[in-house]
């Protein structure tokens, strides 16, 4: 990756020195400074100096009314253990396979229309004559299988990681609320094309909803808004899809990126823990008891 | 301090005597809530009351439909001589108003069978909607069966279950004659002894236990 110039970063997110680098030019003039004063500026020379410096102070201007140059360095910059690889891309993978399903969601609901008797000629519509209108729902379709591959592949890499244990519970917790809000996604968005394949698909799932015991049956009347598939089903499907379910994920995406900025990642388990390079003062007395009390043979700390 | 405040006044383990009286008007001994207190209590309560004032309303909206049962709807399709009892005939009805094609249904229709102590002058009506999940079943003339595409659920003349997945046999639809034309009505569901029962989704098992187990709906019509 190429280096950002300093510059233009402002000094608060610049990346921290390592310890021992920090010192070394600060607190000492350059060393032309000291012999030859510094030539007169052109005008164009100071417009040019004030444009590069520009960024810097748009970002300064706004970093001195939010404060979130701390945050930002903190989460941009924290440590990571040893042995970090390519299995911890997977969570940033569904979240990048989320906001696709966000963008190319946001641009076929400009196209669609949640009515049992248009839905499906809006789809077709937006298949065969807007344009780029099938590369859109193409994404938004073969990407609803990703997101629920990605989403299994992260769960699977967390499990076997062992990256649910203490203190990460409640950070699995919210996985797992996530990963069955994204199955409501997937379940509900199967409904709106309106196509053979949907609407029976769609009958089966909600009848296997409605196999639970007790409950069961009246889940099914939720879903459908009524006692068989009408009107209304496709518009509650719709409103479920678009509205509810995705609010709740971007809230939970929210809290369990906090958890992991906060609690930082766990290493793979074939990364051992390395023993400490100076020895501890318990062991450092043991030491010296032994050989103190090799006379009179009574240890204090025996 | 709000929350020092409101420690103090509670039993703090603090004795009596060396408490500071607060020298407000009004303050008497024995004081239980100060007015701190009151107000936070007051404001979180309509706080509670305004959520609830918007909340209660969007969930009874979301779930009325379980509760509403729509009109009872008949169709005519076809004369009575249309119909012969050693057979079905395929009859398709709109079941659900509004959605064009997708609220049709098909029915399988004959005339009630003295084999199997039926009126002669009734109508027999059975759903193509097979009793596993839903799929739409198809009698097959030449094995006198119901067959499912989905899972291989089979069904007898009788819509009895003969093997496969379906746990009942298919459903019913009430039937009436008016003006010689045979009418379909509402949708029952039978028990594995052919006796009506209220309707119920695919998948749920009706008679004995499972009444209970799976409760009839109030979005449903009672059965004949």
């Amino acid at each position: 990756m190429p280096k950002i110039p300093d510059s233009i970063v402002p000094a608060p997110l610049r990346k921290p020195a390592k310890p021992g680098q920090a010192g070394a030019a600060k607190g000492q003039a350059p060393q032309d400074l000291k012999t030859s004063p510094p030539e007169r500026q052109t005008d164009v020379q100071r417009l040019g100096d004030q444009a590069k410096e520009a960024p810097a102070e748009v970002l300064a201007w706004v970093d001195q009314r939010t404060g979130a140059s701390g945050f930002l360095t903190g989460m941009l910059f924290r440590k990571v253990p040893k042995g970090t690889n390519w299995f911890y891309t997977l969570g940033s993978a569904t979240l990048f396979a989320f906001i696709v399903q966000a963008v190319t969601g946001v641009f076929l609901a400009m196209f669609y229309t949640p009515s049992a008797t248009q839905a499906y000629a809006s789809i077709s519509h937006i298949n065969n004559e807007v344009p780029l209108g099938a590369l859109v729902h193409g994404m938004h379709k073969w990407g609803s299988s990703v997101m629920v591959i990605l989403i299994f592949l992260h769960m699977g890499r967390t499990f076997f990681f062992g990256a649910y244990k203490y203190p990460r519970e409640l950070n699995w917790v919210i996985g797992v609320v996530l990963l069955i809000l994204t199955m409501t996604m997937a379940f509900t968005g199967y409904l709106l094309p309106f196509d053979q394949r949907s609407f029976w698909a769609s009958i089966v799932g909600i009848n296997i909803n409605g196999t639970g015991p007790v409950v069961g049956p009246y889940l099914s009347d939720f879903l459908r808004a009524g006692p068989e598939l009408g009107a209304t089903t496709l518009s509650r499907f719709y409103a479920i899809h678009m509205l509810l379910v995705p609010g709740a994920i971007i809230a939970l995406i929210g809290a369990h990126m906090y958890l992991v900025v906060k609690l930082g990642t766990t290493a793979p388990p074939w990364v051992r823990g390395e023993k400490p390079k100076v020895a501890s003062p318990v062991s450092q007395l043991d030491a010296g008891a032994e050989r103190n009390g090799s006379g009179n043979g009574a240890s204090p700390h025996s | 301090m709000a929350d020092d405040a409101d420690k103090k006044n509670g039993a703090d383990g603090a004795p009596r005597q060396e408490r500071v009286k607060p020298d407000v008007p009004g303050y008497f001994e024995g004081e239980s809530m100060t007015r701190r207190k009151v107000f936070t209590v007051a404001s979180q309560a309509i706080g509670g009351l305004a959520g609830a004032a918007i909340i209660l309303p969007a969930v009874g909206f979301a779930v009325a439909p379980i509760f509403h049962r729509g009109k009872e709807r008949w169709e005519a399709v076809g004369p009575t001589g249309d119909f012969v009892e050693d057979t079905y005939r395929q009859v398709v009805f709109t079941e659900t108003e509004g959605i064009g094609d997708a609220g049709k249904t098909t029915a399988y229709i004959r005339r009630g069978s003295t084999d199997f102590d039926e009126d002669p002058n009734s109508f027999v009506a059975v759903s193509n909607r097979c009793a596993h999940l839903g799929c739409p079943v198809r009698f097959v003339e030449a094995a006198g069966n119901f067959i499912c595409p989905c899972h291989g659920g089979v069904y007898d003349f009788q819509g009895k279950v003969l093997g496969g997945p379906p746990v009942r046999p298919l459903d019913h639809f009430q039937t009436r004659v008016q003006g010689g034309q045979v009418e379909v009505g509402p949708r029952y569901s039978v028990t594995s002894q052919l006796e009506p029962v209220r309707a119920r989704d695919p998948g749920e098992f009706t008679g004995g236990i499972w009444e209970y187990l799976y409760p009839p709906r109030p979005s449903t019509f009672p059965p004949p």
